[in-house]
């Protein structure tokens, strides 16, 4: 691996004109985009060579930087998968050697443990600029000050942006996430312009503001930069309206870096994937072929200059749509649509990665309680909520009221523990959850999130 | 000396507690008593009834987990303090009562406490030691109808 096959940002004059941070890189024509790509993509294939899984795969196909001549040849590279790196665990990933790492974060997975990222310095330092980007993008000045309400920790919202923020040089409250109260007096004391969190936790925050007398339009937050879930437009008109503020939409997943993957300019008509970074694909998950153009799909990223954990094909299991039309805002990148959907049965609830199969897990730790369960995932206010209805089974059922809520508790607790998520339990009789001849229908998601 | 009452589990929304006391009347056993604990969530119905065993399987069959636990029946003077006296033996015998409930007879000047403890076996002995009334099932019937 020589330095020089890598992105060097201090070439690069970076700043906030025209929502540009790095103006240069960001305003690419489609064919300068491309002729990267494919010449970034040939150093991948040379460095993920000492990656085992790739490795195997490359010496059985006789694939090298030689197999790649465009970038229609990525599909001469195989997927991976989730299950490929937790297979993996933790690091059968990792391109560099251990000592070469400079952070690790964590994504949830279906055992409740989480699925390592591993980061070398100059990985944290493309992140950096990633969100710099995106956030540049959507209007933030080094005079700003920002106010981040996500988790710091395992999970990269939090450390991705305030990182990036930093960049650009405005000024960091890393409040980090929850305590509504807590954020509204450091807003009302440090009149931040920027918030960061989940669109939903915005509803919260404006919730808060009103429950303790204040208008939320008159809160100093005037941009709002939101991911970590899925949002629909009907959300951002609200989250708009009742905190009078400009909503900004972002994307990205721990497995490839984190938030910085693509994010809205000022256009909002579509997030602009940092396509220097990233070679996105958009395809039909049932034959793995690209969708026609415009249509919605799967995608699948190759990250084209992570050190650490350079992933290639990775299925995402988000659906949108790409839009490769030049944008108004100047850029040169394809666009994507908001997630709409999954072909996975993952859920993602206030933020928080779960599986259907976690639940059945912590149920499987309480006797009785399986085969007969629905999950119902609804947003009745702001925040997602999970019922999870347990049919009573006779070695469940006790005559006595306390033994019944200990069992209602218990079951609770334990998908607090496998699956980090509080869960309302409810008990209903027998043979009232519907049966399915073939596969179960495990989960009813009321949210309506494809809108 | 003890009782076998029948519980089953409801969810705690109309109609609910009307279905299985149907499938009982249907099968044409008489409910000698009941009792219903419940949440904002579920129920508990608890049922004291003629044939205990014939009422278990024609609510089994219909669908319904029933539980059978052993009860406590005790008669007492159907008067003011009559409750209070049987309930001041029980508290001094240092008896833990999970939940009770009570019914008067139709016919004389007796009430009937179901009591479901947690050892009725020493329980019952408690109380006969206090010279209280146990009421076998038998007896109930008797008394019942």
């Amino acid at each position: 691996m020589s330095p020089q096959s890598h992105p060097s940002h201090h070439a690069h004059q970076h700043g906030t004109e025209q929502g540009l941070w790095d103006p240069e890189a960001e305003t690419r024509s489609r064919d300068a985009i491309e002729a990267l790509q494919i010449e970034r993509l040939r150093t991948l294939v040379a460095r993920v060579a000492q990656v085992p899984f790739y490795r195997d795969h490359f010496v059985h196909r006789e694939i090298g930087p030689h197999s790649i001549r465009s970038l229609a040849d990525v599909r001469r590279l195989p997927l991976t998968t989730k299950d490929d790196l937790r297979r993996q665990h933790p690091f059968g990933f990792l391109a560099v050697p251990r000592r070469a790492l400079a952070r690790i974060h964590g994504s949830s997975g279906t055992t409740g443990r989480p699925t390592f990222v591993a980061y070398t310095a100059r990985d944290l330092e493309t992140w950096s600029h990633l969100c710099a980007r995106f956030l540049v993008a959507g209007g933030l000045k080094p005079e700003h000050t920002v106010q981040i309400a996500f988790g710091y920790g395992l999970f990269t919202g939090g450390f991705g942006l305030h990182y990036g923020i930093e960049r650009v040089g405005a000024a960091i409250i890393p409040a980090a996430a929850g305590n509504t109260r807590r954020q509204l007096e450091i807003m009302r004391d440090l009149d931040p312009e920027v918030l960061i969190c989940t669109p939903s936790y915005a509803l919260t925050i404006a919730d808060g503001a009103r429950e303790l007398g204040i208008d939320p339009r008159t809160l100093p937050i005037r941009t709002g930069h939101f991911g970590g879930e899925p949002w629909t437009e009907d959300m951002r008109c609200e989250i708009e309206e009742q905190l009078d503020i400009t909503a900004f939409n972002n994307y990205g997943l721990s497995e490839v870096i984190g938030p910085g993957v693509s994010g809205e300019c000022s256009a909002r008509t579509g997030m602009h994937i940092q396509e220097d970074h990233f070679l996105v694909e958009c395809l039909d998950p049932e034959s793995l072929e690209p969708v026609a153009e415009g249509e919605a799909g799967e995608l699948v990223i190759t990250t084209l200059t992570r050190e650490a954990m350079p992933l290639i094909r990775y299925r995402t299991r988000d659906i949108a749509r790409l839009d490769r039309q030049p944008c108004a805002c100047g850029r040169g990148t394809a666009r994507m649509s908001r997630v709409t959907g999954r072909t996975d049965d993952l859920l993602i609830i206030r933020g928080v990665n779960v599986f259907p199969s976690q639940i059945e897990e912590a149920l499987l730790r309480v006797e009785g309680t399986t085969p007969h369960y629905l999950i119902e995932v609804s947003r009745p206010g702001r925040l997602d909520e999970v019922h999870v209805k347990v049919e009573i089974r006779p070695e469940l059922f006790s005559d006595r009221m306390d033994r019944m809520q200990t069992l209602c508790e218990r079951i609770s607790r334990e998908i607090q523990a496998v699956a980090g998520i509080r869960a309302h339990v409810d008990l209903v009789e027998p043979r009232s959850l519907e049966r399915f001849v073939g596969k179960a229908k495990r989960v009813l998601d009321r949210r309506n999130l494809g809108a | 000396m003890k009782l076998q009452q029948l519980s089953l589990f409801l969810e705690n929304r109309p109609g609910r507690l009307g279905a299985p006391l149907e499938t009982i009347a249907k099968a044409g056993i008489n409910i000698l008593t009941l009792s219903l604990a419940d949440t904002a969530q579920f129920g508990i119905l608890r049922l004291i009834v003629r044939d205990w065993d014939q009422a278990k399987a024609v609510l089994e069959d219909a669908g319904w987990v029933v539980n059978l636990t052993e009860v406590v029946a005790v008669d007492v003077l159907d008067r003011p303090g009559g409750l209070a006296a049987a309930l001041a033996v029980l508290e001094g015998a240092g008896l833990n009562i999970e939940y009770m409930y009570a019914f008067s007879l139709r016919r004389g000047d007796k009430a009937i406490l179901i009591f479901r403890f947690e050892d009725p076996d020493r329980a019952i002995k408690v109380l006969l030691d206090q010279g209280l009334h146990v009421v076998d099932g038998e007896e109930l019937l008797n008394l019942a109808s």
